[in-house]
């Protein structure tokens, strides 16, 4: 009898940005494997490129946890269960199929184009240039996710959406334990509960004076009729917390990783051209792969798989950061490259529900690293490797905090 | 070289403008893909086949 291994993704303490070693493990073994999750179930893990983007873009795969979704964790298990018995969706339309999916998903696309995200850069510029100001002013070591990493996506999605970024404190602190696999069930529900009424009552506002503004729009679909209420609040949940937390973390082991990493540093901060820059946002993003643990999938139908047959009614499980390591698309891919413009990277996702805000984020990445290490060119760590508290737990991974100094 | 495109199946990545900006647009209104240009030279072949490799909703197709 040959044992199934245990789904694990802790990351190695030595090796803290490389996918972890069980993941590791099971690409060798092939490209599509099972693995037994944690109350004795088990799923298919695709580790490899091709098979990831063939499950993804496959349409008789479904993301309705009602259909039997693989459930990653205790916490996680119960929170289904409870969003199951009160009839919802709880994050929107992440975890809804077409054609609902696409119903909701299209009120909002607009605002993400690349042409509106290309007009936000200047803002965004000015938002990184004040917060480098104020870092520089104050004491050393600082802590890059409170000074900059974080702040600065949050007022970006906040100005976006016309959420008051008064307000962030709140919703930086619910946004964490929405997206930590491990809070008690009891205390995610709550958080995603408080992030709903906020944004209801965020609706409210805008309802009676309108601006200009992502919220407002959805507001104004509202009184058409074309969406509900509660919808409308979901989706701003969605994107309030989806909008900062990866971006921040994103930033985060970006700087990390090129402080690592002299030469490369060296490259991006001496260089002025764009398309140089926007490769090594492709790489980082690669490279770190912070969409973190796989995304989870169940089969509608049979489907054949890299030549393996997954029944209808099994659990799937991608996982992105084998996917972006995989040598056959990336050679010698353990290797930060910022060269190497590696556009075919899953970070984002593939598929339907590949993340909506990428243009974003990329627009992001491309003003925060440029102007952290050419205003701040004596930039450096300010402890240890080990020293670092990494997020293993969360759907997102990063870092709590990251001292540095200058 | 050909290039078709399926508007009902774009859900507004916008990676095919990234990789192509003259032979590909978005809507205003919703970020839907539109071709601005159905026969670019021979010369963009390459960046108009990335574009179709990086859709994730595999809304564009190229014969060359």
């Amino acid at each position: 009898m040959t044992t199934i291994p245990e789904y694990d993704i802790a990351r190695s303490a030595r090796c803290p940005l490389d996918p972890a070693p069980a993941m590791r493990a099971r690409q060798e073994e092939g490209p599509l494997t099972r693995v037994r999750l944690w109350d004795g179930g088990t799923a298919w893990l695709v580790t490899g490129h091709a098979e990831h983007r063939a499950v993804l873009g496959h349409p008789e795969v479904s993301v309705e946890p009602a259909r039997g979704l693989p459930r990653l964790s205790p916490a996680e298990a119960a929170g289904m269960d409870s969003m199951a018995k009160e009839g919802s969706s709880g994050l929107g339309f992440i975890m809804m199929d077409d054609p609902e999916h696409a119903r909701l998903r299209r009120m909002v696309t607009s605002a993400f184009t690349v042409k509106r995200v290309e007009a936000m850069r200047p803002a965004t510029q000015e938002i990184a240039d004040e917060l480098i100001d104020r870092l520089l002013a104050g004491p050393k070591p600082a802590d890059l996710v409170e000074a900059f990493a974080l702040p600065l996506p949050s007022l970006v999605i906040s100005n976006l959406l016309g959420v008051p970024y008064d307000d962030h404190e709140f919703f930086q602190a619910n946004s964490r334990t929405i997206i930590n696999r491990n809070s008690a069930p009891a205390e995610r529900g709550q958080a995603q509960r408080r992030l709903a009424e906020y944004l209801d009552g965020l609706i409210g506002e805008k309802l009676a004076k309108p601006g200009d503004d992502l919220l407002s729009g959805l507001v104004e679909r509202v009184k058409a009729g074309e969406l509900s209420r509660q919808e409308a609040a979901r989706m701003g949940v969605l994107m309030l917390f989806a909008g900062h937390e990866t971006t921040a973390n994103m930033i985060t082991l970006g700087t990390l990783a090129l402080l690592r990493d002299p030469a490369q540093l060296a490259l991006l901060r001496e260089s002025d051209d764009p398309k140089l820059i926007a490769s090594a946002v492709e790489e980082l993003l690669r490279y770190l792969t912070i969409t973190h643990g796989g995304l989870r999938r169940v089969a509608l139908a049979d489907i054949e798989i890299a030549g393996q047959v997954i029944r209808a009614g099994e659990g799937i499980i991608t996982v992105n950061e084998t996917a972006n390591r995989d040598p056959s698309v990336f050679p010698d891919p353990d290797r930060l490259d910022l060269r190497r413009n590696p556009r075919l990277h899953v970070t984002f996702g593939y598929g339907v529900h590949q993340c909506l805000g990428q243009p974003l984020a990329r627009m992001e990445l491309q003003v925060a690293y440029p102007a952290l290490l050419r205003r701040i060119p004596t930039l450096a760590l300010a402890t240890e490797l080990e020293q670092i508290p990494f997020k293993h737990d969360g759907f997102v991974y990063g870092a709590y905090e990251l001292p540095v100094t200058w | 070289m050909k290039i078709i495109i399926d508007q009902d199946k774009c859900v507004a990545s916008g990676q095919c403008v990234m990789a192509a900006d003259d032979v590909f647009d978005q809507r205003d209104e919703d970020g839907v893909v539109v071709l601005l240009n159905d026969d670019p030279s021979p010369g963009r072949l390459a960046d108009v086949r990335q574009a179709s490799l990086v859709c994730p909703a595999l809304a564009i197709t190229v014969e060359a």
